[in-house]
């Protein structure tokens, strides 16, 4: 079975203690946002703006995208005060920073069900986006994913990666390698989206072109981002193109036929079609579906074939 | 909540206000605001509703509004009074 997971290309940061960006919050079309507690907030203000954030969170219920709160790691002492003021707002989840291991992440399920009693929420209301941000975050990413039922995604924290391995971060990302596949397949393996770090220089359009690309190649669904113009850009590339669209739906045509034909492999225009390539053409036109840019019933009969 | 020292919250950004709260005898609520004509009874309404909440009944409350919508102007509100109550 294919479990429809929500769209999750482009989820922006917005600073906790900036009211001027927190009420922009519905007009940014990200598909999510995660308002930071962290690391925009500066120690002397933690107080001030996780009161901003609750405050904002109750007088806008009505959302049109998803809300994380990055809190503070639950290493920090600002972590317990941050759920205690932001829960009562129901954000969607919370994005845990330093999810080094899946210890931390079963301390937050444990806080986060508490909180679900407490407000007579539904145990799994909150959900929990772990950011894999350290060597060790990364060793230990396969077992973090899959330690809570809340989670909905890996995320992938360069910035303090790198700081982590006290290596420069470069423009073209060949240091992040190794990190990134790790985490793609640590959240792939436990049924997750993957979304990629940010790429923090918001002027340079090409560079953060480059960079989704390339995630995108290796597997991540989506991207975290620091500034709202960055949001077309990371669309743009995750939307399928009409390329590939026009080639999906040809390989459906081409298996339809090869079922009639009583066989599950066909060839198309030299290259082989079966299962797999089958498999990745039927994930291309729900993406399409899903983008409204076709309309199109795709038959679980054709993917798979009759048993 | 007791007012036992000076303290503020909030920026002088758009969209934010300035707030400075000490303790006095009496309450005494003091508003400057880009939109003061229009908003002035409102954004008292909102600093009362705060000090009520929070059962502060003596206090010097001066605001520099900046235009802020009324969930901001509750909460750093608020967090001035927090700041200036604590120990």
């Amino acid at each position: 079975m294919v479990i429809q997971q929500r769209l999750r290309r482009t989820l922006l940061y917005v600073p906790g203690n900036m009211p001027g960006m927190l009420q922009n919050i519905p007009v940014f079309n990200a598909d999510g946002v995660m308002i930071d507690l962290e690391d925009a907030v500066p120690l002397s203000e933690k107080d001030a703006a996780r009161t901003l954030a609750r405050n904002f969170l109750v007088a806008f219920p009505d959302r049109s995208k998803e809300i994380f709160v990055r809190i503070n790691g639950l290493d920090t002492k600002y972590a317990l005060d941050d759920l205690r003021q932001v829960l009562p707002g129901r954000p969607d989840g919370i994005r845990l920073p330093k999810a080094d291991d899946p210890e931390v992440v079963e301390r937050l399920d444990t806080l986060l069900t508490e909180y679900e009693e407490r407000l007579g929420l539904e145990i799994g209301y909150f959900s929990i986006l772990p950011s894999i941000e350290s060597a060790v975050g990364v060793l230990n990413c396969v077992k973090t994913a899959q330690a809570s039922r809340r989670i909905v995604a890996l995320a992938f924290g360069a910035e303090d990666y790198t700081a982590s391995l006290e290596i420069q971060r470069t423009r073209s990302g060949e240091e992040l390698l190794g990190a990134r596949m790790q985490i793609v397949w640590a959240a792939k393996a436990a049924g997750l989206q993957a979304i990629d770090s940010v790429f923090a220089d918001a002027n340079d359009t090409d560079g953060l072109r480059a960079d989704t690309e390339l995630v995108k190649r290796l597997g991540f669904t989506g991207k975290s981002l620091v500034n709202p113009r960055q949001i077309e850009v990371v669309h743009d590339v995750f939307r399928p193109k009409q390329e590939e669209i026009d080639h999906a739906l040809e390989v459906m045509e081409a298996i339809k036929k090869a079922r009639e034909m009583g066989t599950g492999v066909i060839s198309l225009r030299g290259k082989m079609v079966d299962a797999p390539v089958v498999k990745r053409a039927a994930r291309t036109i729900r993406t399409a579906v899903a983008f409204g840019l076709i309309d199109y019933e795709l038959s679980n009969e054709v993917i798979y074939g009759q048993e | 909540m007791n007012i036992t020292r000076r303290a503020s919250a909030g920026t002088m950004q758009s969209s934010d206000l300035m707030v400075y709260v000490e303790p006095a005898e009496q309450l005494d609520i003091q508003i400057e605001s880009t939109v003061k004509k229009q908003f002035e009874h409102l954004i008292r309404d909102r600093i009362e509703a705060v000090l009520r909440q929070l059962a502060v009944t003596q206090v010097l409350v001066k605001v520099s509004d900046r235009g802020a919508l009324d969930y901001a102007i509750e909460a750093r509100v608020e967090t001035a009074l927090r700041r200036a109550a604590e120990a």
